[in-house]
């Protein structure tokens, strides 16, 4: 409702509240006709990080549903923060990748203020500064890994602004399946070919024990080095080969009569539309 | 920190609307503040909408009164002194102000939150009508 004087006050940027009260209503209205109103996309997700002997391997599934239904079969949940810290992120697909470029655009104005390179404690500091600012309403939990001048660190951060830092860490709805794996096989200071394994069977046992999840398996190994981002490291929901083959061969059946009609069309138009399958 | 002190100071941050009709003499006032509804007045829309209102004025009354705990009164009301004074470098009222000087002391150009990205007056569709919005800015209206 537009009252009078409302222009006259000074316009302030950030969220706008006005059509809360209305979709209270409306959403009210619905469920007594029976419709449900639509909901935000989720990404349903299995995200996990450990920390191994050079650094900090991230790991993430690629589906993001909405409600029931697969929205995208191949969507990257690793998103960058600065040059050796990555973030997963689960919750709703939005609030994550918005959180996390306002993150990293943050991070770039710190370091070229200060002049140094980001910590990963500072990424998790203004993280949960801003989750608990919205009080959980921006619904995005997060992994946030990454090398620093102190060392290599792994931080989760929940949605409500609380955080945890630990040398493996699970989150999004198949983060039970993926922390029974890391219990039983996690070791302090594994070696890399190991430690990716590792990840790699967290990631997949969320994938198949867990609705949300599916697809492929990502993996992101930073070091000190630097960072090596393996989209797609490994499809365990690939069809597999067929063994066998089902045609019959030529001449299985005999042929006894053939007639040929044509039918004379013409080609008017032609047109070639490429799809982006990648 | 002395906390008492603290919550003496934000006791007030949050105001409550509807306990006093905003028209003159008391009487609420449909023109311009449209339609009274008790649930209205009493209960946000939004449980964030009020804590996101004040939200600037609470974390700058939360700095200067530990500014004032640890380096005592005089630096809070320099600050507060240039805090005024950049907050009337404003262009006219239906214009968009950019607040660069504001910001600078605020320290709020050096990074990037949700309001820099949603809903900025700069790009919003509609001006204010100038006339009024100039009578009101002197209290003429």
């Amino acid at each position: 409702m537009l009252h009078s004087l409302k222009p006259c006050e000074q316009q302030t940027g950030g969220f706008c509240f006005e059509n809360s009260r209305r979709n209270t209503v409306l959403e009210s209205n619905l469920s007594e006709l029976g419709y449900k109103a639509p909901t935000a996309r989720k990404t349903g997700t299995t995200i996990a990080g450990i920390v191994y002997k050079d650094g900090v391997i991230l790991g993430a599934d690629t589906r993001a549903t909405d409600d029931m239904v697969v929205a995208d079969k191949n969507c990257m949940k690793i998103h960058y923060i600065a040059p050796k810290i990555y973030c997963c992120g689960a919750g709703v697909a939005a609030d994550a990748e918005i959180t996390t470029q306002i993150m990293a655009s943050n991070v770039e104005l710190h370091v070229l203020n200060t002049g140094r390179p980001p910590l990963v404690a500072m990424v998790t500091r203004q993280l949960k500064q801003m989750l608990f600012r919205y009080q959980g309403h921006v619904g995005s939990s997060l992994i946030v890994g990454g090398v620093d001048v102190t060392g290599a660190h792994l931080y989760s951060v929940y949605p409500h602004g609380s955080y945890d830092k630990l040398p493996f860490l699970t989150m999004g709805s198949g983060a039970a399946a993926a922390v029974s794996v890391f219990e039983d096989r996690f070791k302090p200071n594994m070696e890399l070919e190991e430690a990716k394994q590792l990840v790699r069977d967290a990631i997949a046992a969320g994938i198949f024990c867990d609705l949300g999840s599916g697809s492929n398996v990502d993996l992101c190994v930073i070091t000190e080095a630097g960072v090596e981002y393996l989209r797609g490291y490994d499809k365990p929901t690939m069809k597999g080969k067929r063994e066998g083959q089902y045609r019959y061969k030529p001449g299985t059946t005999a042929v006894l009569t053939k007639t040929v009609t044509p039918l004379s069309l013409d080609v008017i138009d032609q047109s070639v539309q490429v799809m982006d399958t990648e | 920190m002395n906390t008492r002190g603290l919550r003496s100071q934000l006791k007030d941050s949050i105001p409550v609307a509807g306990l006093c009709p905003q028209g003159q003499y008391g009487v609420q006032d449909s023109l311009r503040s449209g339609f009274t509804s008790a649930k209205n007045e009493l209960l946000p829309s939004h449980p964030l909408e009020l804590s996101e209102k004040n939200f600037q004025l609470n974390q700058d009354k939360m700095n200067f009164s530990t500014l004032r705990n640890i380096q005592g009164l005089h630096a809070p009301l320099k600050l507060q002194m240039e805090y005024r004074a950049a907050r009337q470098i404003q262009r006219l009222p239906f214009l968009p102000s950019s607040n660069l000087a504001l910001d600078t002391l605020r320290g709020s150009d050096e990074s990037i939150g949700f309001e820099d990205i949603l809903n900025d007056p700069a790009q919003s569709e509609m001006m204010g009508e100038p006339h009024m919005m100039v009578e009101y800015k002197l209290g003429l209206l």
